[in-house]
């Protein structure tokens, strides 16, 4: 084990994988040069030349098009998108080509390729570099969904992706970049996907939380247990597609509450479509409604006050919890 | 390069062109008959297509290339069999011509198993990964950036591949144009845009979506040197995409080349043509690819007197084989609804797909095993394999079938 950043275990995970394959290959804005918006592949233009970390033009959709491109003749790309919000505009390659191509020419074409951004609030970058979209990717059937929020994680999974023969959406968490945490030295440490992380055991309440919200939900549920004596029992799922929905739901029939907990909008959010699953498959064993604790729901904004009302503390999540104990 | 430089506005010029002379040499004899063949295929398939969509047999939308044979047959008996064509929704052609079976690209406008896309494509969809066809894709301007990795892939992994890129005048005014072509440009990637300009994008003629209409001079601020070829005479679009690909692939080099070309039907079989003359459409029927390759081997004595049209009768044959083929082929049996979505390895792990019918049911780890076991034939798909087998089956009319029957009655009074 050694301690290091969420960012460096990425740029770990992509060294060694491109060490591991020829095929692996780098693509992205001011990736190379620059080393990367968020430092991300610092260092790998150096190691690895400019055939396989190529900056780019600023052209999302046609980045991501030619990876789809190379990853059906034989690649196997990485595309880097600045952050989540910037996507958007590479949303024809994604949803109509990457995840698609496989099932609409009958299995015969692979696209085994990574697309990475980065999401979240708190930086102060205003209505068009904040949000949390991953619900809009997790609509989109024909593609896996990571979501790392440890150091651990944002390595084994994105090794995982490289190596996975579908296309995948890694979704990074810019307040992630700089935390620590231990990662196994292993060349080989590979996270599997569609397997949740219980990251506290509890058995009053289920707190489910997506990206950075899984680390905010474990922080809450020390408040919990600290100050009103409930145990929560924390699970971060990791990956949305596939979506280990065993794991939430033995938690569930233990504790018979549910708090899901998400940076993003609430309208057809993650914790949406959740709540929707949880009561499909475990309604006998729920004591209260399923809460959900989300970002507002508006573009967010600039100034540092609204910002931080705009995106769930752990105040709101220990709230949540507790309502769920109320009588109804 | 291009012998043939048409008027700005070559709609209301085209009995000019077709005074021109012959242009590029032919090819030998074998290859020249072949390429006549292939056309005649298309074009026979194209009808009969049109004909399966009258009676409801084919779904959806059905864009057929009639008119547009020479800048198929031209631009891919120009390529080497390990480059890749990637091309369009208007694309039974290109599939054609680069070897699909045209039984199997019938039995995808059908819906069957045996289609080339096994059903999950339509007409907009063809691919055949082994004939290095790499598909029809139904977004306008979306094949480029995929034509530009699969040339990056090539260029990559050292390997001596071209791709071309067909698409329309309609998709050159879409960004993924400027941006495919600063980044072709940029990385000097072995890749042919071939922009067939049939001077309509959908309804909207080109010089009332594009302010520059020659669009082979579309790529010179990109650094995308361009050609122009006469997009209805097969052997000048052969010699113009012929040395396009030899610059790709020798001088590491994209090429933009346009392809003036016209199509003899609607956009799609949903067209009642408002936005054209039909005296316009005679007047390019006029220069019609087949015939006028046709005659020119037989006045150059490469074909006999009559051969033409035994070569037709053969086209005929085999689409009436293909329509057979597809009629009898099966539909994809409803367990493989959820085929191919994902590339599922040993250990599937997780939710990855939820199936609405499965709501109140717990799917656990193998969902796959669970749905056959679970989900039988619902009454939807009974009905529709049900009403595809009908022989009376068409109580739709395309609103372009009227127009079609006039064309035929006019080409049979010719």
């Amino acid at each position: 084990m050694a301690v290091v950043r969420y960012r460096e275990a990425l740029n770990q995970a992509l060294r060694e994988e491109m060490q591991r394959d020829e095929r692996v290959f780098l693509m992205g804005e001011d990736i190379g040069v620059f080393n990367g918006a968020f430092k991300v592949t610092a260092g790998l233009l150096e190691e690895f030349g400019e055939k396989r970390v190529r900056d780019t033009p600023i052209s999302e959709n046609t980045i991501v098009g030619m990876g789809v491109g190379a990853a059906m003749t034989g690649l196997r790309p990485v595309v880097e998108l600045m952050t989540i919000n910037f996507s958007l505009l590479a949303m024809d390659q994604i949803v109509n080509h990457m995840s698609t191509i496989h099932y609409m020419f009958g299995g015969q074409a692979k696209v085994p390729m990574v697309v990475r951004m980065p999401q979240g609030a708190g930086h102060q970058l205003g209505p068009t570099h904040s949000h949390c979209l991953e619900a809009l990717y997790l609509h989109v059937p024909g593609m896996l969904l990571a979501v790392p929020s440890t150091a651990s994680d944002a390595k084994g999974l994105l090794k995982a992706a490289i190596r996975d023969d579908n296309p995948v959406v890694f979704i990074e968490h810019e307040y992630l970049y700089g935390q620590r945490g231990d990662v196994p030295d292993d060349d080989d440490h590979v996270v599997d996907f569609g397997k949740a992380a219980v990251r506290r055991e509890g058995s009053d309440v289920t707190l489910v939380g997506v990206s950075r919200m899984a680390v905010t939900a474990q922080k809450a549920a020390d408040i919990l247990a600290n100050e009103h004596e409930v145990e929560a029992e924390v699970i971060d799922p990791r990956t949305l597609r596939p979506l280990d929905l065993d794991t939430i739901l033995e938690s569930v029939r233990k504790t018979n509450r549910v708090v899901i907990v998400e940076e993003g909008w609430p309208h057809g959010g993650v914790g949406a479509n959740l709540a929707a699953l949880i009561q499909e498959q475990a309604f006998d064993h729920l004591d209260a409604p399923i809460a959900r604790v989300t970002g507002a729901d508006l573009p967010m904004p600039y100034s540092k006050p609204l910002e931080q009302i705009a995106y769930p503390h752990e105040p709101q999540i220990v709230e949540a919890v507790l309502a769920t104990f109320r009588d109804l | 390069m291009s012998r043939w430089a048409p008027p700005r506005r070559y709609c209301a010029a085209v009995a000019d062109v077709t005074e021109q002379e012959a242009g590029a040499e032919l090819p030998d004899r074998d290859a020249a008959r072949e390429w006549l063949e292939a056309m005649m295929l298309i074009r026979r398939f194209e009808e009969r297509a049109g004909e399966m969509y009258a009676k409801a047999k084919v779904g959806g939308f059905l864009h057929l290339a009639i008119g547009e044979e020479a800048t198929i047959v031209g631009a891919v008996r120009a390529m080497r069999d390990e480059d890749y064509l990637i091309s369009t929704y208007r694309s039974h052609g290109h599939a054609l011509a680069r070897g699909a079976e045209p039984d199997r690209v019938m039995a995808e406008l059908f819906g069957r198993q045996d289609g080339v896309s096994h059903g999950r494509g339509g007409s907009m969809h063809m691919f055949d990964l082994e004939k290095r066809f790499m598909g029809g894709y139904g977004i306008v301007g979306g094949n480029l950036p995929l034509a530009a990795g699969m040339a990056l892939a090539s260029d990559y992994q050292g390997l001596d591949e071209v791709t071309v890129c067909v698409f329309g005048d309609g998709a050159a005014n879409q960004g993924t144009f400027g941006e495919t072509l600063n980044l072709a440009a940029l990385w000097k990637l072995p890749v042919v845009f071939m922009v067939t300009n049939n001077q309509f994008g959908m309804g909207t003629a080109l010089e009332r979506h594009t302010a520059q209409t020659d669009l082979h001079h579309r790529g010179d601020g990109f650094g995308v040197p361009g050609m122009r070829c006469d997009g209805m005479d097969v052997v000048e679009t052969h010699e113009v995409i012929r040395e396009a690909i030899r610059r790709a692939r020798e001088d590491r080099q994209p090429v933009l080349v346009e392809a003036i070309t016209y199509r003899f039907r609607g956009h799609s079989m949903a067209d009642p043509e408002e936005y054209r003359t039909k005296e316009q459409v005679a007047e390019w029927r006029k220069r019609d690819p087949i015939a006028a390759f046709g005659e020119r081997l037989v006045r150059e004595g490469v074909l006999e007197e009559g051969e033409p049209e035994r070569l037709d009768e053969a086209a005929v044959a085999r689409v009436d084989q293909a329509v057979k083929f597809a009629d009898d082929a099966a539909f994809p049996p409803p367990e493989s609804l959820y085929d191919h979505i994902y590339v599922l390895g040993n250990q599937v792990q997780g939710w990855y797909s939820v199936d609405e019918r499965s709501a109140g049911v717990h799917r656990g780890e193998d969902e796959r095993a669970l749905a056959e076991a679970e989900l039988g034939p619902t009454e939807g798909y009974d009905e529709a394999v049900e009403a595809a087998s009908r022989e009376d089956v068409g109580t739709e009319k395309p609103t372009d079938e009227a127009q079609a029957e006039e064309d035929e009655a006019e080409e049979a009074e010719s």
